[in-house]
Protein backbone atom coordinates (compact mmCIF):
# COMPACT_ATOMS: atom_id res chain seq x y z
CA UNK A 1 0.00 0.00 0.00
CA UNK A 2 1.18 3.53 -1.14
CA UNK A 3 1.27 6.15 1.43
CA UNK A 4 -1.39 7.74 -0.26
CA UNK A 5 -3.58 5.33 0.46
CA UNK A 6 -2.81 5.92 4.70
CA UNK A 7 -3.26 9.11 4.60
CA UNK A 8 -6.87 9.54 3.29
CA UNK A 9 -8.68 9.39 6.44
CA UNK A 10 -12.13 9.14 5.61
CA UNK A 11 -12.55 5.48 6.59
CA UNK A 12 -16.09 5.74 6.37
CA UNK A 13 -17.82 3.48 3.45
CA UNK A 14 -18.78 6.96 1.39
CA UNK A 15 -22.33 4.93 0.62
CA UNK A 16 -24.94 6.94 2.49
CA UNK A 17 -28.65 6.30 1.44
CA UNK A 18 -30.28 9.96 2.10
CA UNK A 19 -34.11 8.89 3.37
CA UNK A 20 -36.53 10.86 0.60
CA UNK A 21 -38.93 11.74 3.45
CA UNK A 22 -41.77 14.17 2.97
CA UNK A 23 -41.84 17.20 4.75
CA UNK A 24 -44.20 16.84 7.99
CA UNK A 25 -47.75 17.05 7.47
CA UNK A 26 -48.97 20.61 8.73
CA UNK A 27 -52.61 20.29 7.53
CA UNK A 28 -55.57 18.08 8.77
CA UNK A 29 -55.92 16.80 5.29
CA UNK A 30 -52.21 16.54 4.56
CA UNK A 31 -51.93 13.97 7.91
CA UNK A 32 -54.87 12.46 6.32
CA UNK A 33 -53.35 11.47 3.01
CA UNK A 34 -50.27 10.50 5.30
CA UNK A 35 -52.21 8.45 7.12
CA UNK A 36 -54.26 6.91 3.95
CA UNK A 37 -51.12 6.73 1.26
CA UNK A 38 -48.90 4.42 4.41
CA UNK A 39 -51.63 2.27 5.03
CA UNK A 40 -52.02 1.36 0.86
CA UNK A 41 -48.77 1.08 0.36
CA UNK A 42 -48.82 -2.13 2.63
CA UNK A 43 -45.44 -0.85 4.36
CA UNK A 44 -46.08 -3.04 7.08
CA UNK A 45 -45.62 -5.94 5.19
CA UNK A 46 -41.78 -5.06 4.33
CA UNK A 47 -41.46 -5.78 8.28
CA UNK A 48 -42.97 -9.32 7.41
CA UNK A 49 -40.80 -10.51 4.85
CA UNK A 50 -37.87 -8.84 6.76
CA UNK A 51 -38.22 -11.62 9.68
CA UNK A 52 -39.43 -14.09 7.36
CA UNK A 53 -36.40 -14.52 5.06
CA UNK A 54 -33.90 -14.26 8.56
CA UNK A 55 -36.66 -17.57 9.74
CA UNK A 56 -35.48 -19.04 6.37
CA UNK A 57 -31.89 -18.06 6.08
CA UNK A 58 -31.58 -19.79 9.94
CA UNK A 59 -33.21 -22.59 8.88
CA UNK A 60 -32.37 -23.58 5.57
CA UNK A 61 -29.06 -21.93 5.11
CA UNK A 62 -26.85 -22.35 8.07
CA UNK A 63 -27.42 -18.72 9.17
CA UNK A 64 -27.98 -19.75 13.16
CA UNK A 65 -25.96 -17.74 14.94
CA UNK A 66 -25.94 -19.36 18.31
CA UNK A 67 -23.11 -21.15 19.80
CA UNK A 68 -24.25 -23.41 22.32
CA UNK A 69 -21.61 -22.25 25.15
CA UNK A 70 -20.93 -25.37 27.39
CA UNK A 71 -20.61 -27.89 24.56
CA UNK A 72 -19.29 -25.25 21.67
CA UNK A 73 -16.73 -22.56 22.35
CA UNK A 74 -15.93 -19.76 20.54
CA UNK A 75 -11.91 -19.49 20.06
CA UNK A 76 -10.42 -16.53 22.36
CA UNK A 77 -7.33 -14.35 21.57
CA UNK A 78 -3.58 -15.36 22.49
CA UNK A 79 -3.42 -12.10 24.37
CA UNK A 80 -6.07 -12.92 26.55
CA UNK A 81 -4.89 -13.43 30.55
CA UNK A 82 -7.32 -15.67 32.13
CA UNK A 83 -5.97 -18.80 34.29
CA UNK A 84 -2.07 -19.71 34.18
CA UNK A 85 -0.42 -22.24 33.01
CA UNK A 86 3.20 -23.72 34.26
CA UNK A 87 4.91 -24.74 31.27
CA UNK A 88 7.72 -27.55 30.88
CA UNK A 89 11.13 -28.17 29.30
CA UNK A 90 9.78 -30.17 25.68
CA UNK A 91 13.05 -32.77 26.11
CA UNK A 92 13.62 -33.51 29.63
CA UNK A 93 9.68 -32.95 30.81
CA UNK A 94 10.87 -31.03 33.84
CA UNK A 95 9.29 -27.70 35.16
CA UNK A 96 10.56 -24.80 33.64
CA UNK A 97 10.24 -22.70 36.19
CA UNK A 98 13.64 -22.46 38.03
CA UNK A 99 12.80 -20.92 41.16
CA UNK A 100 13.98 -17.02 40.43
CA UNK A 101 11.05 -15.81 42.28
CA UNK A 102 10.60 -12.62 40.19
CA UNK A 103 7.01 -13.66 39.54
CA UNK A 104 6.32 -13.14 43.24
CA UNK A 105 8.50 -10.18 43.50
CA UNK A 106 6.85 -8.56 41.07
CA UNK A 107 2.99 -9.56 41.76
CA UNK A 108 1.68 -6.04 42.43
CA UNK A 109 -1.42 -7.83 44.37
CA UNK A 110 0.82 -9.98 46.09
CA UNK A 111 -0.73 -12.95 44.88
CA UNK A 112 1.68 -15.45 44.05
CA UNK A 113 4.24 -17.18 46.39
CA UNK A 114 7.11 -19.65 46.19
CA UNK A 115 8.96 -21.60 48.44
CA UNK A 116 12.34 -23.02 47.33
CA UNK A 117 15.10 -25.35 48.29
CA UNK A 118 18.14 -27.37 47.14
CA UNK A 119 17.20 -30.80 46.19
CA UNK A 120 19.32 -34.09 46.82
CA UNK A 121 21.01 -33.39 43.26
CA UNK A 122 21.96 -29.58 44.47
CA UNK A 123 19.27 -28.20 42.27
CA UNK A 124 16.77 -25.55 42.96
CA UNK A 125 13.83 -27.00 43.56
CA UNK A 126 10.21 -25.22 43.58
CA UNK A 127 8.84 -26.78 46.73
CA UNK A 128 5.79 -24.79 46.76
CA UNK A 129 3.74 -22.45 44.36
CA UNK A 130 0.86 -21.03 44.41
CA UNK A 131 -1.51 -18.22 42.95
CA UNK A 132 -4.43 -16.70 45.62
CA UNK A 133 -6.59 -16.22 42.83
CA UNK A 134 -8.91 -14.52 45.23
CA UNK A 135 -6.47 -11.76 44.97
CA UNK A 136 -4.90 -11.78 41.36
CA UNK A 137 -5.55 -9.13 39.44
CA UNK A 138 -4.61 -10.84 36.06
CA UNK A 139 -1.94 -7.86 35.02
CA UNK A 140 0.54 -10.65 33.57
CA UNK A 141 3.20 -9.47 34.80
CA UNK A 142 4.64 -11.70 36.35
CA UNK A 143 4.30 -13.65 32.70
CA UNK A 144 5.83 -10.97 30.97
CA UNK A 145 9.03 -10.77 34.12
CA UNK A 146 9.44 -15.05 33.59
CA UNK A 147 13.16 -15.44 32.43
CA UNK A 148 11.85 -18.98 30.64
CA UNK A 149 8.84 -18.41 29.78
CA UNK A 150 7.32 -20.94 32.53
CA UNK A 151 4.58 -19.13 33.51
CA UNK A 152 2.37 -17.68 31.21
CA UNK A 153 -1.47 -16.84 30.99
CA UNK A 154 -3.68 -19.51 29.26
CA UNK A 155 -7.22 -18.95 27.53
CA UNK A 156 -8.64 -20.97 30.83
CA UNK A 157 -11.78 -18.44 31.49
CA UNK A 158 -13.98 -20.46 33.30
CA UNK A 159 -12.92 -19.14 36.73
CA UNK A 160 -16.48 -20.35 38.63
CA UNK A 161 -15.08 -23.08 41.57
CA UNK A 162 -16.31 -24.35 44.83
CA UNK A 163 -12.46 -23.91 46.18
CA UNK A 164 -10.06 -20.91 44.77
CA UNK A 165 -7.63 -23.68 45.17
CA UNK A 166 -9.01 -25.74 42.55
CA UNK A 167 -6.65 -23.55 40.14
CA UNK A 168 -4.16 -21.88 42.32
CA UNK A 169 -1.76 -25.12 43.11
CA UNK A 170 1.25 -25.88 40.73
CA UNK A 171 0.61 -29.37 39.87
CA UNK A 172 -2.42 -27.98 38.32
CA UNK A 173 -1.06 -25.24 36.56
CA UNK A 174 1.51 -27.60 35.23
CA UNK A 175 0.66 -29.32 31.84
CA UNK A 176 0.12 -32.60 32.58
CA UNK A 177 3.24 -34.85 31.68
CA UNK A 178 1.52 -36.93 29.60
CA UNK A 179 0.12 -33.62 27.60
CA UNK A 180 3.46 -32.91 26.97
CA UNK A 181 4.06 -33.42 23.36
CA UNK A 182 0.56 -31.31 23.03
CA UNK A 183 2.10 -28.56 25.03
CA UNK A 184 1.14 -25.03 22.67
CA UNK A 185 4.27 -22.47 22.70
CA UNK A 186 2.87 -19.10 24.18
CA UNK A 187 2.96 -16.61 21.13
CA UNK A 188 4.16 -13.94 23.53
CA UNK A 189 2.80 -10.59 24.34
CA UNK A 190 1.84 -8.52 21.60
CA UNK A 191 0.81 -11.07 18.95
CA UNK A 192 -1.86 -10.36 17.10
CA UNK A 193 -5.01 -12.62 16.99
CA UNK A 194 -5.44 -15.26 14.32
CA UNK A 195 -7.63 -12.98 11.92
CA UNK A 196 -5.86 -9.86 12.67
CA UNK A 197 -5.33 -9.39 9.10
CA UNK A 198 -8.84 -9.53 8.28
CA UNK A 199 -10.19 -7.41 10.93
CA UNK A 200 -7.57 -4.43 11.07
CA UNK A 201 -8.82 -1.13 9.92
CA UNK A 202 -7.38 2.23 9.50
CA UNK A 203 -8.80 4.25 12.69
CA UNK A 204 -11.19 6.87 11.55
CA UNK A 205 -9.58 10.47 12.46
CA UNK A 206 -12.30 12.26 10.79
CA UNK A 207 -15.68 11.81 11.17
CA UNK B 1 -79.72 -35.40 14.63
CA UNK B 2 -79.28 -36.57 18.44
CA UNK B 3 -77.14 -34.93 21.01
CA UNK B 4 -76.62 -37.13 24.09
CA UNK B 5 -75.43 -36.03 27.32
CA UNK B 6 -72.83 -37.98 27.35
CA UNK B 7 -71.47 -37.02 23.96
CA UNK B 8 -71.54 -33.36 25.07
CA UNK B 9 -69.68 -34.04 28.21
CA UNK B 10 -67.05 -36.07 26.33
CA UNK B 11 -66.83 -33.28 24.02
CA UNK B 12 -66.31 -31.15 26.61
CA UNK B 13 -63.56 -32.81 28.19
CA UNK B 14 -61.92 -33.64 25.11
CA UNK B 15 -62.09 -29.69 24.31
CA UNK B 16 -60.90 -29.13 27.79
CA UNK B 17 -57.69 -31.21 27.33
CA UNK B 18 -57.09 -31.07 23.96
CA UNK B 19 -57.10 -27.09 23.98
CA UNK B 20 -54.54 -26.86 27.12
CA UNK B 21 -52.27 -29.03 25.52
CA UNK B 22 -52.34 -27.16 22.49
CA UNK B 23 -51.94 -23.79 24.46
CA UNK B 24 -49.38 -25.31 26.09
CA UNK B 25 -47.25 -26.73 23.10
CA UNK B 26 -48.22 -23.36 21.77
CA UNK B 27 -45.69 -21.29 24.01
CA UNK B 28 -43.25 -23.84 22.77
CA UNK B 29 -43.91 -23.26 19.40
CA UNK B 30 -43.75 -18.99 19.70
CA UNK B 31 -40.55 -19.82 21.66
CA UNK B 32 -39.39 -21.68 18.59
CA UNK B 33 -40.45 -19.60 15.82
CA UNK B 34 -39.54 -16.19 17.52
CA UNK B 35 -36.26 -17.83 18.18
CA UNK B 36 -35.83 -18.44 14.12
CA UNK B 37 -36.52 -15.19 13.33
CA UNK B 38 -34.40 -13.95 15.08
CA UNK B 39 -31.59 -16.50 13.80
CA UNK B 40 -31.65 -18.39 17.13
CA UNK B 41 -32.25 -21.96 18.45
CA UNK B 42 -34.72 -21.32 21.33
CA UNK B 43 -35.43 -24.00 23.82
CA UNK B 44 -32.97 -27.48 22.59
CA UNK B 45 -32.07 -28.88 25.75
CA UNK B 46 -35.02 -30.82 27.58
CA UNK B 47 -35.76 -33.28 25.57
CA UNK B 48 -35.66 -33.52 21.72
CA UNK B 49 -34.99 -29.81 20.66
CA UNK B 50 -36.49 -28.54 23.44
CA UNK B 51 -39.74 -30.52 23.40
CA UNK B 52 -40.01 -31.11 26.78
CA UNK B 53 -39.84 -27.69 27.31
CA UNK B 54 -42.99 -27.50 28.52
CA UNK B 55 -43.17 -30.00 31.33
CA UNK B 56 -40.62 -28.36 32.34
CA UNK B 57 -42.36 -24.88 32.43
CA UNK B 58 -45.59 -26.90 33.74
CA UNK B 59 -43.26 -28.48 37.02
CA UNK B 60 -42.05 -24.50 37.50
CA UNK B 61 -45.31 -23.31 37.39
CA UNK B 62 -47.11 -25.72 39.40
CA UNK B 63 -44.16 -25.90 42.30
CA UNK B 64 -43.86 -22.32 42.44
CA UNK B 65 -45.15 -20.33 45.33
CA UNK B 66 -48.79 -19.21 45.08
CA UNK B 67 -48.07 -15.26 46.56
CA UNK B 68 -51.46 -13.03 47.45
CA UNK B 69 -50.02 -9.73 48.30
CA UNK B 70 -51.07 -8.21 51.50
CA UNK B 71 -53.36 -5.69 50.47
CA UNK B 72 -55.13 -7.78 47.93
CA UNK B 73 -58.86 -8.13 47.69
CA UNK B 74 -58.09 -12.32 48.23
CA UNK B 75 -61.27 -13.61 47.08
CA UNK B 76 -61.27 -11.49 43.59
CA UNK B 77 -57.24 -11.80 43.20
CA UNK B 78 -58.09 -15.85 43.40
CA UNK B 79 -61.10 -15.58 41.26
CA UNK B 80 -59.63 -13.61 38.09
CA UNK B 81 -57.47 -15.93 36.44
CA UNK B 82 -60.08 -18.66 36.69
CA UNK B 83 -61.91 -16.26 35.00
CA UNK B 84 -60.08 -15.54 31.81
CA UNK B 85 -59.46 -18.96 31.80
CA UNK B 86 -63.08 -20.43 31.61
CA UNK B 87 -64.44 -18.10 29.09
CA UNK B 88 -61.68 -18.97 26.66
CA UNK B 89 -62.59 -22.72 27.24
CA UNK B 90 -66.68 -21.63 27.20
CA UNK B 91 -65.91 -19.39 23.97
CA UNK B 92 -64.77 -22.77 22.01
CA UNK B 93 -67.76 -25.17 23.25
CA UNK B 94 -69.64 -22.91 20.14
CA UNK B 95 -67.02 -23.24 17.39
CA UNK B 96 -67.09 -26.35 15.32
CA UNK B 97 -63.38 -27.37 14.39
CA UNK B 98 -63.93 -30.42 11.72
CA UNK B 99 -66.76 -31.59 9.78
CA UNK B 100 -68.76 -34.11 11.34
CA UNK B 101 -67.86 -37.95 11.75
CA UNK B 102 -68.85 -41.09 12.11
CA UNK B 103 -67.35 -43.34 15.18
CA UNK B 104 -68.14 -46.38 16.37
CA UNK B 105 -71.47 -46.46 14.54
CA UNK B 106 -71.67 -43.02 16.30
CA UNK B 107 -72.87 -40.35 14.68
CA UNK B 108 -70.73 -37.25 15.75
CA UNK B 109 -71.43 -33.29 15.39
CA UNK B 110 -68.19 -31.86 15.93
CA UNK B 111 -69.29 -29.06 17.67
CA UNK B 112 -70.12 -29.61 21.74
CA UNK B 113 -73.34 -26.65 21.78
CA UNK B 114 -74.47 -25.51 18.18
CA UNK B 115 -76.18 -22.82 19.37
CA UNK B 116 -77.95 -21.28 16.56
CA UNK B 117 -76.46 -17.75 17.88
CA UNK B 118 -72.28 -19.15 17.99
CA UNK B 119 -71.08 -16.23 16.75
CA UNK B 120 -72.92 -13.42 19.04
CA UNK B 121 -71.89 -16.44 22.05
CA UNK B 122 -68.46 -16.64 20.97
CA UNK B 123 -68.36 -13.09 21.04
CA UNK B 124 -70.16 -12.68 24.19
CA UNK B 125 -67.73 -15.03 25.86
CA UNK B 126 -64.78 -13.35 24.57
CA UNK B 127 -66.05 -9.85 26.28
CA UNK B 128 -66.71 -10.95 29.31
CA UNK B 129 -62.92 -12.63 29.29
CA UNK B 130 -62.29 -9.15 29.71
CA UNK B 131 -63.14 -9.14 33.43
CA UNK B 132 -59.59 -11.62 33.82
CA UNK B 133 -57.88 -8.57 33.47
CA UNK B 134 -59.92 -6.21 34.63
CA UNK B 135 -60.17 -7.39 38.26
CA UNK B 136 -57.07 -9.06 38.35
CA UNK B 137 -55.52 -5.49 38.07
CA UNK B 138 -57.97 -3.87 40.35
CA UNK B 139 -57.69 -6.68 43.20
CA UNK B 140 -54.19 -6.36 43.14
CA UNK B 141 -53.19 -3.11 44.65
CA UNK B 142 -50.09 -2.64 42.85
CA UNK B 143 -50.09 0.66 41.25
CA UNK B 144 -48.86 -1.60 37.73
CA UNK B 145 -51.47 -3.79 38.28
CA UNK B 146 -54.31 -1.09 38.03
CA UNK B 147 -52.89 0.66 35.35
CA UNK B 148 -53.06 -2.57 33.36
CA UNK B 149 -56.60 -2.74 34.42
CA UNK B 150 -57.49 0.67 33.16
CA UNK B 151 -56.30 -0.15 29.71
CA UNK B 152 -57.85 -3.71 29.75
CA UNK B 153 -61.11 -1.68 29.67
CA UNK B 154 -60.10 0.48 27.09
CA UNK B 155 -58.53 -1.66 25.21
CA UNK B 156 -61.48 -4.31 25.28
CA UNK B 157 -64.02 -2.37 24.96
CA UNK B 158 -62.71 -0.63 22.21
CA UNK B 159 -62.06 -3.68 20.23
CA UNK B 160 -65.32 -5.20 21.30
CA UNK B 161 -66.67 -3.13 18.70
CA UNK B 162 -64.89 -3.20 16.18
CA UNK B 163 -64.94 -7.44 16.04
CA UNK B 164 -68.53 -6.93 16.27
CA UNK B 165 -68.94 -4.12 13.63
CA UNK B 166 -66.60 -6.02 11.24
CA UNK B 167 -68.92 -9.49 11.42
CA UNK B 168 -72.09 -7.64 11.31
CA UNK B 169 -70.81 -7.58 7.06
CA UNK B 170 -70.26 -11.17 6.71
CA UNK B 171 -73.39 -11.62 8.99
CA UNK B 172 -75.44 -9.73 6.91
CA UNK B 173 -74.67 -11.87 3.65
CA UNK B 174 -74.82 -15.60 5.13
CA UNK B 175 -78.14 -14.79 7.21
CA UNK B 176 -77.20 -16.66 10.29
CA UNK B 177 -75.31 -16.47 13.22
CA UNK B 178 -74.44 -19.92 13.48
CA UNK B 179 -71.22 -20.59 12.37
CA UNK B 180 -72.28 -24.08 10.86
CA UNK B 181 -74.51 -21.93 8.63
CA UNK B 182 -71.02 -19.98 7.61
CA UNK B 183 -69.44 -23.02 7.06
CA UNK B 184 -72.25 -24.41 4.82
CA UNK B 185 -72.19 -20.62 3.24
CA UNK B 186 -68.62 -21.29 2.15
CA UNK B 187 -69.35 -24.76 0.43
CA UNK B 188 -71.45 -22.53 -2.61
CA UNK B 189 -70.03 -19.29 -2.43
CA UNK B 190 -65.96 -18.42 -2.75
CA UNK B 191 -64.44 -17.57 0.39
CA UNK B 192 -65.47 -14.46 2.32
CA UNK B 193 -61.80 -13.13 2.31
CA UNK B 194 -62.30 -12.44 -0.74
CA UNK B 195 -66.02 -10.85 -0.58
CA UNK B 196 -64.90 -9.08 2.45
CA UNK B 197 -61.35 -8.27 2.46
CA UNK B 198 -62.24 -4.82 4.52
CA UNK B 199 -63.83 -6.54 7.47
CA UNK B 200 -60.95 -9.82 7.08
CA UNK B 201 -58.38 -6.80 7.84
CA UNK B 202 -60.23 -5.63 10.65
CA UNK B 203 -61.33 -8.77 12.44
CA UNK B 204 -57.78 -9.70 12.16
CA UNK B 205 -56.17 -6.28 13.74
CA UNK B 206 -59.37 -6.54 16.47
CA UNK B 207 -58.42 -10.23 17.00
CA UNK B 208 -55.11 -9.24 17.61
CA UNK B 209 -56.13 -6.17 20.21
CA UNK B 210 -58.96 -8.57 22.03
CA UNK B 211 -56.47 -11.69 22.12
CA UNK B 212 -53.87 -9.16 23.59
CA UNK B 213 -51.06 -10.28 20.89
CA UNK B 214 -48.13 -8.17 20.28
CA UNK B 215 -48.95 -4.72 18.07
CA UNK B 216 -51.53 -3.92 20.83
CA UNK B 217 -50.72 -6.21 23.96
CA UNK B 218 -50.73 -2.56 26.03
CA UNK B 219 -52.46 -4.68 29.05
CA UNK B 220 -49.13 -6.26 29.80
CA UNK B 221 -46.30 -4.32 28.27
CA UNK B 222 -43.43 -4.83 30.19
CA UNK B 223 -41.70 -1.52 29.29
CA UNK B 224 -44.03 0.73 30.15
CA UNK B 225 -46.13 -1.17 33.25
CA UNK B 226 -44.01 -4.09 34.55
CA UNK B 227 -46.79 -6.75 33.78
CA UNK B 228 -49.63 -4.87 33.68
CA UNK B 229 -52.47 -6.83 35.44
CA UNK B 230 -50.19 -10.21 35.72
CA UNK B 231 -47.49 -8.10 37.67
CA UNK B 232 -48.27 -9.64 41.16
CA UNK B 233 -49.38 -13.74 40.04
CA UNK B 234 -47.26 -15.72 40.25
CA UNK B 235 -47.33 -19.76 39.68
CA UNK B 236 -50.26 -21.49 38.60
CA UNK B 237 -52.28 -18.37 38.71
CA UNK B 238 -50.36 -16.15 35.98
CA UNK B 239 -50.26 -19.75 34.18
CA UNK B 240 -54.18 -19.54 33.79
CA UNK B 241 -53.63 -16.38 31.96
CA UNK B 242 -51.53 -17.58 29.98
CA UNK B 243 -53.43 -20.72 29.00
CA UNK B 244 -56.67 -18.10 28.74
CA UNK B 245 -53.93 -15.95 26.68
CA UNK B 246 -53.09 -19.23 24.04
CA UNK B 247 -56.98 -20.59 24.14
CA UNK B 248 -58.26 -17.04 22.90
CA UNK B 249 -55.61 -16.82 20.42
CA UNK B 250 -56.90 -20.53 19.14
CA UNK B 251 -60.58 -19.44 19.18
CA UNK B 252 -59.91 -16.25 17.17
CA UNK B 253 -58.02 -18.38 14.64
CA UNK B 254 -60.67 -21.10 14.34
CA UNK B 255 -63.16 -18.24 13.98
CA UNK B 256 -61.04 -16.61 11.25
CA UNK B 257 -60.55 -19.99 9.60
CA UNK B 258 -64.52 -20.61 9.55
CA UNK B 259 -65.60 -17.29 8.80
CA UNK B 260 -63.66 -16.14 6.56
CA UNK B 261 -60.94 -18.89 4.93
CA UNK B 262 -64.04 -21.26 3.89
CA UNK B 263 -63.88 -23.57 7.14
CA UNK B 264 -63.29 -27.12 7.15
CA UNK B 265 -64.93 -27.49 3.65
CA UNK B 266 -62.56 -29.99 1.52
CA UNK B 267 -60.17 -28.13 -0.59
CA UNK B 268 -59.10 -29.54 -3.74
CA UNK B 269 -57.37 -32.28 -2.94
CA UNK B 270 -56.99 -31.43 0.96
CA UNK B 271 -59.76 -33.34 3.06
CA UNK B 272 -61.56 -30.71 5.30
CA UNK B 273 -60.31 -31.55 8.67
CA UNK B 274 -57.04 -31.11 7.82
CA UNK B 275 -57.23 -27.70 5.51
CA UNK B 276 -58.81 -26.39 9.03
CA UNK B 277 -56.00 -27.58 10.79
CA UNK B 278 -53.80 -25.76 7.79
CA UNK B 279 -55.73 -22.81 8.33
CA UNK B 280 -55.81 -22.49 12.01
CA UNK B 281 -52.10 -22.99 12.12
CA UNK B 282 -51.42 -20.63 9.10
CA UNK B 283 -53.48 -17.90 11.82
CA UNK B 284 -51.30 -19.27 14.76
CA UNK B 285 -48.21 -18.60 12.67
CA UNK B 286 -49.32 -15.43 11.66
CA UNK B 287 -49.55 -14.05 15.08
CA UNK B 288 -46.37 -15.45 16.29
CA UNK B 289 -44.96 -13.71 12.49
CA UNK B 290 -46.25 -10.18 13.40
CA UNK B 291 -45.32 -10.47 16.95
CA UNK B 292 -41.76 -11.17 15.51
CA UNK B 293 -41.96 -8.25 13.19
CA UNK B 294 -43.78 -5.27 14.39
CA UNK B 295 -43.28 -2.95 17.54
CA UNK B 296 -46.08 -1.54 20.02
CA UNK B 297 -48.30 1.01 19.45
CA UNK B 298 -48.43 3.92 21.88
CA UNK B 299 -51.69 3.68 24.16
CA UNK B 300 -53.22 6.66 22.39
CA UNK B 301 -52.20 5.71 18.89
CA UNK B 302 -53.86 2.61 19.61
CA UNK B 303 -57.41 4.06 20.83
CA UNK B 304 -56.87 6.64 17.40
CA UNK B 305 -56.57 3.75 15.54
CA UNK B 306 -59.63 1.68 17.14
CA UNK B 307 -62.42 4.95 17.04
CA UNK B 308 -61.44 7.09 14.62
CA UNK B 309 -60.25 4.49 11.86
CA UNK B 310 -61.25 0.94 12.42
CA UNK B 311 -65.08 1.82 13.68
CA UNK B 312 -65.83 4.63 10.57
CA UNK B 313 -64.54 1.87 8.33
CA UNK B 314 -66.38 -0.93 9.90
CA UNK B 315 -69.27 1.19 9.65
CA UNK B 316 -68.96 2.01 6.04
CA UNK B 317 -67.98 -1.95 5.40
CA UNK B 318 -71.51 -2.75 6.57
CA UNK B 319 -73.19 0.22 4.81
CA UNK B 320 -71.88 -0.87 1.10
CA UNK B 321 -72.79 -3.97 2.18
CA UNK B 322 -76.76 -3.71 2.91
CA UNK B 323 -76.36 -1.31 -0.18
CA UNK B 324 -75.24 -4.25 -2.30
CA UNK B 325 -77.77 -6.78 -0.88
CA UNK B 326 -80.50 -4.71 -1.07
CA UNK B 327 -79.79 -3.53 -4.83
Amino acid sequence: MSLEHFKNRNVGTQNYRMLDLDPTPVTGWGKFKQVVRRSLSLELLVGLKVTLREMIKALFFGGMHTTKYPFEKLPIGPRYRAIHEMKRLLESGHYRCIGCGLCEKICPADAIRIDTAYGEDQRKHVEEYTINFGRCIFCGYCAEVCPELAIVHGGRYETASEQRASFSLFDDMLTPIDQLTNQKEFPGYGSVSVQADKNIKKTPLAY
Amino acid sequence: MEVTYLGVIIKAILILAIISAIAGFGTYIERKVLAFMQRRLGPMHVGLYGLLQIAADGIKLFTKEDFIPQNANKFIFMLAPIITAATAFIALSAVPVFPDFTIFGVFVPSIAADVNIGILFVLGMMAAGLYGPLLAGMSQANKWGLLGAARTAAQFISYEVVTGLSLLAPIMMVGSLSLIDFNHYNETHPWMVFMQPLAFVLFLIAGFAETNRTPFDLLENEAEIIAGYATEYSGMRWGMFFIGEYANMITVAVLASIIFLGGYTDLWFIPGWLAIILKIAFMFFLMLWVRASWPHVRPDQFMWLAWKVLMPLAVINVVITGIVIMV
